[in-house]
């Protein structure tokens, strides 16, 4: 979606290049009624972008506590907070942690998410209800779904264990959210079911613009099945690829709801992540300057993709 | 024309906060013509109750406001947003008149000057609990006054202690073998909140403290031990290994699926267990940590505070309700219809013969201590090493010791 309308921009003469010609017939110049016109999205933009991220990288920077917001009086520190929190041995834990959850999350997503859609290509009955049934885990409130896969995934009395148990796929219950070893691996689970529907819809909304008249010369030439989505499915795909991945990455590194939902980021803090550690300081432990800190570490790891999605989403206009 | 259209959008983005604050589950109590009449003060006041234990505390308001010839509003928020919405109000100097704090919290809410001393209004806390003032205190100052406390203890299903021969234990060898003898068919033996949270922390404290342990001195080894026994239980068995997940209310729930056969919970679940048809349940203060032994139980429950708004004149109305509030007569009726212990010894004894259900919580209170009254303004780091060694602990990821010695290193 964006690439067409980044497409459509590029196609319309840029607006310096009309203005400027013509006798000038008003007392302003035109420069002025342009800049007038992108006041109201600067005026938002600093209001509810800039000031947030200014104010949270100065409160990184401050003791921030909970006297603070009555006297108003932060001392500065400098860069004590973020010492404290990399000198913190839940850091290298949160980062790993970070890491799997947003690699797990974003392969699983993405493979299903790009099976379902190749499959929704082919024209069958009921695919449409179908599709839309796929969108039902976007549609559902997050903490409704959440509280119900923490009964699902319950190890005594959950049934995804009942069930497994009755047909005799594992011997004993498994561990899903009270055991450190298997939680992380459960909230992965759940928040690639969370996921689906963003990846599958926007592959399958890709698969449409490749043109049919490809796979009928392909398949003249004996190209199906497998090399047909090789050579043909997968070079065309490949910008929209990129921004789903990307997207993806953002979306997933700040995921906060999902995990405080099903683990409160235990046990033993085996689903710590960057985004319900900085929570936890803030909200929790009202150490504000420290929670500010973490998550300046998650804006600027978010921005580096951003950078990267601007970049892929560049070079694919210009392809 | 334009001007106009201009000052339509000028009053229509002025009126928007107004409309937002009236969103907020605010209902006014109180006569309202008092009010009217033009004399009195409208008062706020702001709490976490929800019905129907809020109905209890809105008459008493109500009452309150009205012998002083003032209106007062009260405003319940949700439990866990309460803090986040004093800081706001902090921010903003929108604080009510009168305000509401968990215990634990007050002396954090204190220590930034945003809520005044009580002693100002005359209100010493007299011949209230020791342990109740001290959660209330901050520097030698009382700055919020609790009119009924809680706590913990060991409830127990009546019917499969009888089955297995049992009596309710009162150590922890007790409790461990007959956790132990209790496991089976689907039930284990014992059930307790070791969620990863304050909540978690607070059922954690008065295994600590009955044996020896202190928060002030967190890793040491009496608070070790109070660890691994927790960890041997769920080690063996006789707690079930999701208790790492568990808060107050999900012990509750296993306790009355008949899932587990003893609990530690507190006499707020005391209606809840009575609604459950065939479930025969007593309780017992928890057990010591051996024989001839003390158990301490943790103090629970919320104070009124008065919040320095800069009004003198409503701050003294607000500091008469909130003695109003912890009169003898209002702290009988918060513990006869909403499970709490009136913080006056002398009151609560009395109230212990009228309800024998909460008898036995007249006792356990009176020996019962603050989470706050060593640590002050600590609470929220301590708080959370506390649980977080638990979590380690109990998940087997360390011995008491080691979880401990982690998550002291980790915060110092």
């Amino acid at each position: 979606m964006a690439l067409s309308v980044s497409k459509v921009a590029r196609n319309v003469p840029p607006a310096e290049t009309r203005a400027g010609r013509g006798p000038k017939r008003r007392w302003w110049p035109d420069r002025v009624t342009q800049l007038l016109f992108v006041l109201p999205a600067v005026v938002y933009l600093c209001l509810f972008f800039g000031y947030p991220l200014v104010k949270n990288v100065i409160m990184s920077f401050q003791n921030y506590t909970t006297s603070t917001f009555f006297t108003g009086y932060a001392p500065w520190v400098g860069f004590a907070n973020y010492v404290s929190v990399f000198k913190n041995s839940l850091f290298q834990t949160t980062v790993i942690n970070t890491v799997l959850f947003t690699v797990g999350s974003i392969a699983g997503q993405f493979v299903i998410g790009m099976a379902l859609a190749l499959f929704f290509k082919r024209r069958f009955p009921l695919n449409g209800i179908l599709r839309s049934l796929l969108l039902l885990p976007w549609l559902l409130p997050l903490i409704a779904s959440s509280s119900i896969w923490k009964w699902m995934l319950d190890q005594d009395s959950g049934v995804l264990n009942q069930t497994l148990l009755f047909f005799h796929v594992i011997a004993s219950p498994v561990p899903w959210l009270s055991s450190p070893n298997v939680a992380l691996a459960s909230v992965i689970m759940v928040n690639i079911w969370l996921g689906i529907p963003f990846n599958a819809t926007l592959l399958y909304s890709g698969l449409q613009g490749v043109p049919e008249e490809l796979y009928e010369a392909a398949s003249l030439d004996g190209a199906t099945g497998w090399k047909a989505f090789r050579y043909i499915t997968w070079p065309t795909l490949r910008p929209v690829v990129s921004v789903v991945l990307v997207l993806g990455v953002v979306y997933t590194l700040k995921v906060l709801d999902i995990i405080l939902g099903l683990t409160g980021g235990g046990p033993a803090n085996a689903t710590q992540t960057l985004a319900t550690n900085s929570y936890q300081q803030s909200f929790v432990q009202f150490s504000f300057g420290t929670g500010a800190a973490i998550s300046n570490i998650l804006v600027a790891t978010s921005l580096a993709f951003a950078l990267v999605y601007l970049r892929l989403n560049r070079r694919a206009i210009d392809e | 024309m334009k001007t106009n259209r201009l000052v339509a959008a000028v009053a229509i983005a002025a009126a928007f906060p107004l409309a937002l604050t009236a969103c907020g589950s605010s209902a006014p109590a109180g006569g309202s013509s008092a009010g009217a009449a033009g004399k009195g003060l409208s008062l706020t006041i702001e709490d976490y109750y929800q019905p129907p234990q809020a109905a209890t505390y809105d008459k008493i308001y109500k009452a309150c406001a009205t012998a002083l010839g003032d209106t007062i509003t009260s405003t319940h928020v949700p439990g866990a947003s309460l803090i986040t919405k004093v800081l706001q109000q902090e921010t903003s100097k929108t604080l009510p008149d009168v305000l509401m704090l968990d215990n634990p919290d007050v002396q954090q809410i204190a220590s930034s000057g945003a809520l005044t001393p009580l002693s100002d209004y005359g209100i010493t806390g007299q011949g209230v609990e020791q342990e109740v003032l001290a959660a209330g205190s901050l520097n030698g100052k009382l700055y919020g006054l609790a009119p009924g406390v809680n706590s913990l203890g060991l409830f127990y299903n009546k019917d499969k202690l009888a089955a297995a021969g049992l009596t309710p234990p009162t150590t922890w060898a007790e409790l461990a073998s007959d956790a132990k003898k209790l496991t089976g068919n689907g039930t284990y033996g014992f059930a307790f909140a070791g969620t990863n949270t304050y909540e978690g922390t607070w059922q954690f404290m008065p295994w600590m403290w009955s044996n020896g342990g202190t928060e002030t001195q967190l890793n040491s080894p009496q608070n070790a031990q109070a660890l691994d026994f927790l960890a041997s239980m769920v080690k063996d068995g006789s707690v079930s290994a999701s208790v790492v997940g568990w808060g107050q209310g999900d012990a509750l729930n296993q306790f009355t699926a008949g899932k587990a056969a003893m609990m530690e919970n507190g006499p707020w679940q005391i209606p809840s267990l009575k609604a459950v048809k065939g479930l025969n349940f007593g309780y017992v203060p928890l057990p010591a940590s051996a024989a001839g032994g003390k158990s301490v139980a943790p103090l629970g429950g919320e104070t009124f505070t008065v919040p320095s708004t800069g009004n003198t004149a409503k701050e003294a109305a607000a500091g008469k309700i909130v003695a109003c509030i912890n009169s003898p007569a209002n702290e009988m009726t918060i513990a006869a219809e909403n499970n709490y212990i009136p913080s006056n010894p002398t009151i609560a004894a009395t109230f212990g013969k009228s309800d024998p259900d909460l008898a036995p919580f007249v006792s356990i209170v009176a020996d019962a201590r603050s989470r706050t009254g060593l640590l002050g303004t600590k609470w929220p780091t301590v708080g959370t090493e506390i649980y977080q060694a638990e979590q380690l602990a109990l998940t087997g990821k360390a011995t008491g010791a080691a979880a401990l010695a982690q998550v002291v290193a980790n915060n110092s």
